[in-house]
């Protein structure tokens, strides 16, 4: 395989000397196609196609460039990535946000790498090659991915629940200040490095400003809880572009530019989905960690939990026309999707209407639940988006709320005081029956009561989501006397 | 512009050659401020079309559109593999470089994997096949 890769980068050689930026055309084009055909269920895969296509286009003409001669130095680090690349791709479904953080924070690695290289062989042997404009770019490309590789491995770690990691957000009196300070320092090297390339200490400015972009990465994702790593994740994503376009800026090439700011409009668009669907700005989620309100509001009265069985609970399942089901985090954690396919065809078989309302935030990234679905067979159709579902939702005879909590608050709509005040949620107390499967009585990601289930109609189901859905199939199953 | 990156790339270092590669042509310094221009212009319309191409995903495929997205945007590959490969650069910055070409192939290669695995469960009423107990 790598001699015809060396013949193919030979024949692409002695092409035209523009054969290389009119292949970074093509690639630049394919990226396009493949995120305009990622805007439909039905023409999705062949964006993945097109956008593979790209990509192979854009290394192989990388490869055939004159200057890229030490072969083996290109074709020992691909063959290295070939087995990490596929494990990760395995990856089971629920850990995908954790996958796709550990992504971020690769690419944030790479540009910060290029980024550096670049730097430091410029210095030492053309520096003319660092003009103001390229140096800006290099300080900007080294703090974005250096950022976005601590921020992501954190985000990653957190996701993944690893044991060192405190799951709550860390916070620290003055934490806000640090951050900023840090991120000060951070600008005012940059701007000392982009006007003295040339000075003796550059190179130590340069090696500060590493350390610092590393170390403000994991300090700005570590006060951040896991309720807001939707957005997190999507900003990180931005990052990543941006970083990638900073490069494009640093190596006089087009298509880095247009790629990274696909990435990065990309990134932009879900991070502003996601903040809207919390009614939160960008800047309260970075610097506003969401844990210390709420604390205090948490231990005041005790209000009563009204239990229930499973077997109620399927019976009067089975007596619903319209059943919304409305998943949240402790489904995936609880791999509960493939119990709940179970529960959505014996409700179906009975004539039942089920849909399923997905909040934008539902889960631990954008789009996590519709996957999860997905990966259950449960058609696209019946996967409703919130705004949708909420028209229907006074229609609904049984709303089952499954390891979501925040989403379906009502104190969103009406308490003032609450944290979580003018988010967008699912109406699910309109529902004339509410069933609420949760894992334990204290509250939830967040820590905010929830006013839902202390509602006259709502029936709580206590355990493990797919124990108790499970349970709810086995009542339905067996016995079907209608 | 493309000349001077493809003679900067000849090998020798300097920005001589610049020069005696295409008389013509400006020396780098002023050729880097030309372009910066003809780059931004770039970078603010390929955010537009990212931006509108990217709203109109459906919600349903956000993971998946992030997934894919991820992939692109290890185009960090070509200047990995500029800096990995390059004739002219010594042994520690190649291998950043290195580091920096399996991260990002790292990246393609699940990335594109993933998203075609995620998308491939997204079934429009197929899954109805299961209905009445054939699952």
């Amino acid at each position: 395989m790598s001699n015809l890769l060396m013949v193919a980068s030979v024949t692409l050689r002695s092409l035209a000397p523009h054969a290389v930026e009119l292949a970074y055309l093509i690639a630049t084009g394919l990226f396009v196609l493949s995120l305009h055909w990622m805007g439909d269920p039905k023409t999705a895969r062949r964006g993945v196609y097109a956008g593979a296509g790209g990509m192979a286009v854009a290394v192989l003409a990388t490869w055939a460039r004159p200057e890229v001669a030490r072969h083996l130095w290109v074709l020992l680090p691909i063959l290295a990535a070939i087995v990490p690349g596929i494990w990760l791709a395995k990856v089971p479904l629920t850990a995908v946000p954790q996958r796709t953080a550990l992504s971020h924070a690769f690419g944030g690695l790479a540009a910060g790498l290029v980024g550096s290289a670049k730097f430091f062989y410029w210095l030492h042997h053309q520096p003319e090659m660092l003009t103001a404009f390229r140096t800006g770019a290099i300080v900007v490309e080294v703090l974005l991915g250096f950022l976005t590789f601590t921020g992501s491995i954190i985000a990653a770690a957190k996701l993944q629940e690893v044991k060192w990691l405190p799951q709550r957000p860390w916070v620290y009196k003055g934490q806000n200040v640090v951050n900023l300070l840090a991120f000060g320092v951070a600008a005012v090297l940059g701007a000392l490095i982009v006007c003295f390339p040339h000075a003796t200490w550059t190179p130590w400015a340069f090696a500060a400003l590493i350390f610092l972009s590393l170390n403000f990465g994991w300090m700005l994702v570590m006060p951040i809880g896991g309720a807001d790593m939707p957005t997190v994740i999507a900003i990180l994503n931005a990052y990543a572009g941006l970083a990638a376009v900073a490069m494009g800026f640093v190596l006089d090439n087009k298509l880095l530019i247009t790629a990274g700011a696909l990435d990065g409009s990309s990134g932009l668009i879900l991070s502003i989905i996601m903040c809207k669907a919390m009614n939160r700005s960008f800047f309260n989620v970075l610097f506003g960690a969401f844990g210390q309100v709420q604390t205090k509001a948490a231990g005041g009265e005790q209000k009563d939990y009204k239990p229930d069985t499973a077997e109620n609970a399927a019976a009067i399942l089975s007596e619903a026309s319209l059943v919304v089901i409305v998943p949240g985090y402790g489904m995936a954690v609880a791999q509960a999707q493939h119990k709940v396919r179970e529960l959505y065809d014996q409700l179906r078989r009975r004539g039942i209407t089920v849909k399923f309302a997905i909040h934008p935030v539902a889960g631990r990234m954008p789009g996590h639940m519709n996957v999860l679905l997905a990966e259950a067979e449960i058609p696209y159709t019946d996967l409703v988006e919130m705004d949708e579902i909420n028209t229907d939702m006074s229609q609904c005879d049984v709303c089952l709320v499954l390891g979501a909590n925040d989403v379906v608050n009502p104190a969103a709509r009406s308490d003032t005081k609450s944290p979580i005040f003018g988010m967008p949620i699912i109406d699910a107390d309109k529902a004339r029956t509410v069933f609420a499967v949760k894992r334990s009585k204290s509250p939830g990601f967040a820590g905010i009561d929830n006013e839902l289930y202390f509602l006259d109609k709502t029936w709580m189901l206590f355990g493990d989501a797919k124990a108790v859905v499970g349970d709810l199939v086995k009542h339905l199953s067996p016995q079907s006397t209608h | 512009m493309d000349q001077m990156q493809d003679t900067q790339a000849t090998g020798t270092p300097g920005a001589e050659l610049a020069v005696t590669g295409q008389p013509i042509e400006v020396p780098s310094h002023a050729s880097g401020n030309l372009d910066f221009v003809g780059m931004l212009f770039v970078f603010m319309l390929a955010t537009f079309i990212g931006i509108g191409v990217i709203r109109r995903v459906s919600r349903l495929l956000h993971t998946p559109l992030m997934s894919l997205t991820n992939a692109i945007s290890a185009i960090a590959v070509v200047g990995a593999i500029i800096v990995s490969g390059g004739l002219e650069y010594p042994l520690l910055i190649r291998v950043m470089g290195a580091v920096a070409l399996f991260a990002s192939m790292t990246n393609i290669i699940s990335g594109f994997m993933i998203t075609d695995r995620m998308l491939r469960m997204f079934k429009e009423q197929r899954g109805r096949a299961g209905e009445g107990g054939g699952r």
